[in-house]
């Protein structure tokens, strides 16, 4: 067993599921965009702040964050353990990510709730 | 050198294959403080090359398999010159040693009731060879030798054994007394050169197959042991006694099991003829291994080679399909594509007689420890040092060896000498520690490579040694031959004592271990070469032009090279089982 | 003649490793890399690296052949020249001991670290425990493996972590005890392998199974493992 503090669960089966579970919601938020954009050719606001209104749509773009949230946090928590060696780099570099991931979710939320 | 920094063991085992890891196992297990030094990582040793099985009545092929066949055909495949107390030995304690290979993890192939697998091997017989072909060779597929090797290793791990790896022996340390008290070994990597000191030092070094330019043997089957042992001063038993094994793939070496033609496989000339029906009417193919191999030879050298130099014949498998080659022999498939360009399933495999097996080695007791004579004859236990495997001669094997024995020799035997040692500990041993005397000696050979300047080059040197060994101690012997090798061999020896190692460097110098293991070649070639020559008579593997019958009355007998004076004497075989009648020699048919 | 580029690093001589030109002459004929090596050890004899059986089972030569890893005893030239040049390196992120030969502890630690031993708490029987032969099966394709390194030392992931990331020989060897029938310490063993770096640092990259010269598959196996480890865990 190999120990690690700054990964998300500290499981490696549960990063891989959540990775993988989050890739999906992305996939379907993906597809979901890319159709509405293909059926809306003309798209204008309201129509599109019209769909944000719903209340569903609120909850499935949320649910889109978060999944990109976990996602990313994961693959560069990987890509920074693979690649930076120096510890201090490393460490700066995940509080950075963890940061940054926290104020775009936060950003996320005002944009779907807020006035 | 009196800055050399000494290492302590309750047990040292030099050699990391099959023999000496069971003994080192056996040691761990029972808490005494035991390394296994291996001049490669133990999986690289050469047991890892057997194929076809270790041979055992364990009862799962026949539930009315006994112990006892297995003895018989034991000591008829060895021609009467096995040693019956040893064969008992083996056979009797063979089951357990190969369940707790099982219950260790060995990954056995399996019958449709889940037990072992076992298949048939040449010379194996039901009820004293009236009862028609045994199946007694349990087998990992093609693999048992790999199975079993990596098992062994595993448990070690397991078990705490001390690793020396890629540590080299260059030679035994005597005290006053005569008694082994450890090793002088070379850690290959940095060059270091330490004592090793223990009470128990145990050569399972292996064969030494390349001494023949032709061999299915490893690169590094140097004969290590064989040559410590005679520069110590010890004698060797049977070294006359080579196995060329029927079935190497014609031009690389490389073996292919008598598994293929325990499947059914079978041997054929240039006219297609099974010609094994005409020398072995009843086992043919499954004939002792010595039978075959002459056969082919001759048939060989009366024009019935195939090939376009009728060098070699063909081993056919075509015809078990590709179901059971795939199942039953899927390394042999491989070995054969890479190496003969074939595809058995389609084609049959060049094969030749290739030096596969030395029966002889250091004479050993079932217990392991080293025998060695005195000037009148008598036999006396050497103090401190024992051999176990392919480098001892307990003796089992005679003149020749059973296919599938190798791998149980190995077990039965590193596995009892484990157990004496173990209990030997544990009654407390003394003996006197070596002066800077004795531990000179023991350098000096190692000095005289690093000192050594200029000179003619190892590899040469090596190439004349095994084409020397190949031309004059080859399947079939006579006198002038051999004594014409005898004589390159002693001019041989004055120009390795005056070879020259260019590469003096510390750090993996692989060219300073090949110095040294040409040392260890060149004892065991003439070893080989004067036994040759001494015994008057065919036996076994050792078959003479003129002297063409086997000669009970003078030379039922074991020989003993003895190297100071590079005399030839015998030693008594033991005819006195514990359990059993002892078996009477026969005329040797198959 | 073929020309042949060889690593060479002597750490009592060189400051730093160079590529040294040799020319061979084959006499046309398709030999082992190996055999190759060996005219050059003639030459020079100073040329270090690890060899045995020659057969292909001991795994001693792997080796990094004109970019690929392998064993120089069964890769014939025919496979690998290319523009009649051949070169060999040492096998990839190993630190180099000497020349061809690479200090391979780490890949030992890893081999040692997954308990590569048979582990069963019930009392052993008077013969062997028996096994069907259909759950014998499960265990072709992984117990042949030879410890070469070949698998790992092509591996990224392996690279980055050779300290963390078990690898993929190491895997394999994990599996194979998991595919026992007669191992009864799957949970124990599940559980030492259930963190980020173990098993999760394999990226299905394949490079393991593109090179193994046994034709072994590590990346199923560690596929396996995740199944397992998923069964276990929900």
């Amino acid at each position: 067993m190999v120990n690690n503090i700054t990964n998300f669960s500290r499981s490696g089966l549960s990063d891989w599921v959540l990775q993988r579970v989050s890739a999906v919601i992305l996939a379907v938020y993906s597809v979901f965009m890319v159709g509405y954009l293909l059926l809306h050719p003309n798209l204008d606001y309201t129509t599109w702040s019209g769909l944000f209104e719903n209340t569903a749509m609120r909850v499935f773009s949320l649910m889109a964050f978060i999944a990109i949230a976990a996602h990313a946090w994961i693959g560069l928590w990987t890509v920074a353990t693979d690649y930076m060696k120096p510890t201090a780099l490393r460490l700066g570099f995940q509080i950075f990510v963890i940061l940054a991931l926290f104020i775009f979710l936060v950003w996320g939320v005002q944009v779907l709730w807020g006035a | 050198m009196s800055t050399m920094r000494s290492l302590t063991f309750d047990a040292i085992i030099i050699g990391g294959g099959g023999a000496g890891l069971r003994a080192g196992l056996e040691l761990s297990q029972s808490g005494k403080k035991t390394a296994v030094l291996s001049k490669v990582f133990p999986t690289r040793s050469h047991t890892v090359s057997a194929q076809g099985g270790i041979t055992c009545a364990i009862g799962s092929a026949d539930p009315n398999d006994d112990w006892r066949w297995h003895m018989y055909d034991t000591v008829k495949g060895g021609d009467y010159i096995a040693d019956q107390d040893a064969a008992e030995y083996m056979c009797t304690e063979g089951p357990k040693a190969v369940f707790e290979l099982e219950h260790m993890g060995l990954p056995f192939s399996r019958f449709d009731n889940g037990r072992i697998y076992q298949r048939p091997f040449g010379g194996q017989s039901k009820d004293f060879g009236k009862g028609g072909q045994a199946a007694r060779t349990c087998a990992a597929a093609d693999r048992t030798g790999h199975a079993l090797l990596h098992t062994l290793y595993q448990a070690n791990l397991k078990n705490g054994t001390v690793f020396l790896d890629e540590w080299y022996a260059i030679d035994l340390v005597k005290n006053a007394n005569d008694d082994v008290v450890g090793v002088i070994a070379l850690c290959i990597e940095t060059g270091e050169t330490v004592i090793v000191k223990s009470k128990a030092t145990v050569l399972a070094t292996g064969g030494a197959g390349r001494i023949y330019a032709s061999t299915t043997n490893a690169l590094i089957n140097t004969g290590d042991g064989i040559g410590m042992a005679l520069r110590a001063g010890l004698p060797v038993q049977d070294m006359e006694m080579w196995q060329f094994h029927p079935t190497g793939i014609h031009g690389a070496g490389v073996l292919v099991t008598e598994g293929c033609r325990g499947e059914g496989g079978y041997l054929v000339n240039k006219d297609g003829e099974r010609f094994m029906e005409r020398y072995a009417p009843n086992a043919k193919d499954l004939a002792g291994r010595d039978v075959v191999a002459r056969s082919m030879v001759l048939e060989i050298l009366e024009g019935r080679g195939c090939g376009e130099n009728g060098d070699h014949v063909f081993l056919k498998l075509d015809h078990l399909g590709e179901e059971v080659l795939n199942k039953r022999l899927p390394g042999i498939s491989e070995l054969s594509k890479t190496f003969a360009h074939v595809d058995p399933t389609n084609a049959p495999i060049p094969v030749v007689p290739t030096c596969h097996y030395m029966m002889g080695g250091i004479a050993t007791n079932v217990h392991g420890q080293a025998i060695a004579q005195d000037d009148s004859g008598n036999d006396h236990i050497v103090n401190g040092l024992y051999a176990v495997g392919e480098v001892a001669c307990v003796s089992v094997h005679g003149a020749n060896r059973l296919g599938g024995n190798s791998l149980l020799d190995l077990v039965v035997f590193g596995r009892a000498a484990g157990k004496y040692i173990e209990s030997a500990l544990n009654e407390g041993i003394e003996y006197l520690e070596p002066t800077q005397a004795d531990i000179d000696t023991a350098l000096v050979r190692l000095n005289r490579w690093n000192e050594s300047d200029s000179g003619e080059s190892v590899p040469e040197l090596k190439r004349e040694l095994q084409q020397i060994m190949q031309n004059s101690f080859g399947v079939f012997r006579q006198e002038d031959k051999m004594e014409e090798g005898v004589q390159q061999l002693s001019e041989l020896r004055e120009r390795i004592a005056k070879a020259g190692l260019s590469d003096k460097s510390q750090v993996f110098n692989t060219a300073r271990i090949e110095a040294l293991e040409l040392d260890n070649l060149m004892e065991v070639a003439e070893a080989t070469a004067i036994a040759a020559l001494a015994r008057k008579e065919s036996r076994g593997a050792h078959s003479r032009y003129d002297f063409p019958d086997r000669d009970d009355v003078n030379w039922l007998k074991h020989s003993m090279f003895f190297p100071r004076d590079k005399r030839v004497g015998k030693r008594d075989v033991n005819f006195a089982p514990k359990t059993v009648e002892r078996f009477e020699p026969k005329i040797r048919t198959y | 003649m073929l020309q042949v580029s060889i690593y060479r690093y002597n750490p009592e001589t060189d400051s730093a490793p160079y590529m040294q030109e040799f020319q061979v002459d084959t006499q046309g004929r398709d030999l082992m890399v190996l055999n190759v090596m060996e005219m050059l050890k003639e030459q020079d004899s100073s040329l270090a690296y690890r060899r045995s059986c020659r057969e292909g089972v001991c795994g001693s030569d792997g080796m990094n052949m004109n970019g690929k890893n392998g064993l120089t005893c069964v890769t014939a030239l025919s496979e690998v020249v290319k523009d009649n040049k051949l070169v060999l390196r040492p096998l990839p992120g190993l630190p180099v001991v000497r020349d061809l030969v690479v200090d391979m502890s780490l890949f030992y630690k890893q081999y040692e670290r997954i308990q590569p031993y048979l582990l069963n708490d019930t009392p052993a029987p008077a013969i062997e425990r028996l096994q069907s032969p259909e759950d014998r099966d499960k265990l072709d394709g992984l117990y042949e493996c030879i410890l070469c390194a070949c698998c790992s030392t092509a591996c990224p992931s392996f690279w980055w972590n050779p300290d963390k990331f078990v690898g993929p020989s190491g895997l394999l060897q994990a599996y194979r005890f998991l595919a026992d029938s007669r191992d009864t310490a799957t949970e124990e063993r599940l559980s030492e392998l259930d963190d980020p770096f173990s098993v999760f640092r394999c990226r299905g990259i394949m490079n393991c199974v593109a090179v193994c010269p046994k034709g072994l598959n590590p990346t199923r196996a560690i596929g396996k493992i995740r199944e397992l480890l998923l069964a276990n865990a929900t």
